[in-house]
């Protein structure tokens, strides 16, 4: 979706802050949230809920703060708790329990590689155009692409597509062939771009187009 | 990325027939209204704030309901926090430096190489190296989330998921690298790799020189994590270290 998530190219996002000797984690509740993100499941897509947070709210949240939203969401949407029991921190003895989730430790339900053989549309050194397309559910097409030519430079073979219908829900494997497309950048971005420059991005054919 | 950790997160188990419609607490104001302290204030916070009690009380819910078990959590923290990071990253660059048969196998098949190390797994499943060379300069980003190859560099740091990082990399990806004090020559390509879908990506910077002496495990040792990034060069043994 066109949503702020998608921002490669813009300007006013704000400095690029490196810290010394980083931690992985800033605060304790990031390592909580975190861990509950790979463990628990809520259903749709993870990047289509967090493409959903209102733009204001995005820019304005921490990283895990975002994190943290979609997790609250998840459990109120699939009726995991209630928002008295995320106030008050206990368990409604009242309430039935909900269904024990799918083992933590499971296999993906979801193939990144179904193993369907499926033909390549494209070949290496081909010349393609991103379409474009505008969905309304989450899409791995960054806008920056769209109706920009480029060249087929790898062929990483087949994949699941990622995309979502607008109501978050997976429009299935579809599995096709992921080609890495090499954009000049002033094919990209004109005269900002320096011309010997380039930039690689990996998308699914469904994205792509002969030019 | 393709898949982020976010995906990850998302295809991991799916709960079946979840349905009904989205509640939101986003809209009441409590996340929304979380402020992101000041980058000096997290070590010295001793009052609670108020989303560390909310995700305490989010973690204590699910735990009495038996939807997670806590020392699951813990030991995923600690793989994350400690066991997996920059280092086993710095291990395949030093390997390829020394061992041109390992190199030409990690350009060729980075993630059967890597593997070869022992490093793999979530967010490195679909490895591709690229390689640094005097007049080629790699630069990986993901502008639509934070997707990085946790098995070699572990989780990514915050100005790599920062939104001036993701908008700049790609249009400005030189103005990007003055950030970090590096300044490439004009006949210098450079070469971003925007990771939108499941191939994970790690920058293979250059051996610098004076290097020739050194062992494999001293090579290690002055491989950064943004030179595998590819914000920085590795800079000789005495400059080394750091991030």
């Amino acid at each position: 979706m066109n949503s702020i998530h998608d921002m490669g190219g813009m300007a006013g996002m704000g400095p690029i802050e490196p810290e010394p000797d980083e931690p992985v984690f800033h605060q304790a509740w990031e390592r909580r949230v975190f861990a509950l993100s790979m463990t628990i499941s809520l259903g749709r897509s993870f990047r289509f809920e967090l493409e959903n947070i209102p733009a204001a709210d995005y820019l304005r949240m921490s990283y895990y703060e975002r994190w943290f939203t979609i997790l609250v969401n998840g459990v109120l949407r699939n009726n995991l708790a209630t928002p008295a029991e995320l106030e008050s921190g206990e368990a409604d003895p009242n309430l039935p329990r909900p269904a024990p989730p799918l083992a933590s430790t499971g296999a993906s339900p979801e193939s990144e590689r179904p193993g369907v053989p499926v033909s390549p549309l494209f070949r290496p050194q081909q010349r393609v155009r991103a379409r474009n397309i505008h969905a309304r559910g989450h899409i791995r097409l960054p806008r920056y692409t769209r109706g920009k030519r480029g060249t087929v430079i790898r062929d990483h073979g087949i994949f699941a597509l990622q995309d979502t219908a607008e109501d978050g829900q997976r429009l299935g494997d579809r599995p096709q062939h992921v080609y890495t497309v090499q954009f000049s950048a002033r094919e990209l971005w004109g005269d900002r771009g320096v011309a010997r420059d380039t930039v690689y991005v990996d998308l699914w054919e469904d994205y792509l187009e002969p030019a | 990325m393709a898949k982020t950790e976010e995906e990850a997160v998302g295809r991991r188990k799916f709960l079946k027939g979840a349905a009904a419609a989205t509640a939101s607490i986003v809209g009441q104001g409590r996340v929304v209204g979380a402020q992101q302290p000041p980058a000096d204030d997290h070590e010295h916070q001793t009052v609670p704030s108020d989303i560390a009690l909310r995700v305490r009380a989010l973690e204590s819910v699910l735990v009495e309901k038996e939807m997670v078990d806590p020392a699951e959590l813990d030991a995923l923290i600690d793989v994350y926090e400690n066991k997996i990071g920059p280092r086993n990253g710095a291990r395949v660059v030093a390997r390829a430096w020394v061992d041109p048969a390992y190199k030409a196998r990690l350009l060729a098949d980075a993630t059967e190489a890597i593997a070869e190390l022992g490093y793999g797994g979530d967010e490195g499943d679909h490895m591709v190296v690229v390689e640094n060379e005097p007049k080629v300069h790699n630069l990986v980003v993901c502008t639509l989330c934070s997707c990085y190859p946790w098995p070699t560099l572990g989780l990514p740091p915050v100005w790599y998921k920062s939104a001036g990082y993701r908008a700049q990399a790609v249009i400005d990806p030189r103005g990007v690298l003055r950030e970090f004090d590096l300044e490439l020559a004009a006949d210098v390509d450079v070469r971003v790799w925007d990771s939108t879908a499941d191939i994970r990506y790690l920058v293979l910077p250059e051996r610098p020189a004076g290097t020739a002496n050194m062992t494999e495990e001293q090579l290690a040792e002055i491989v950064t994590r943004d030179s595998m990034i590819g914000v920085a060069k590795v800079a000789s043994a005495q400059a080394g270290g750091g991030a």
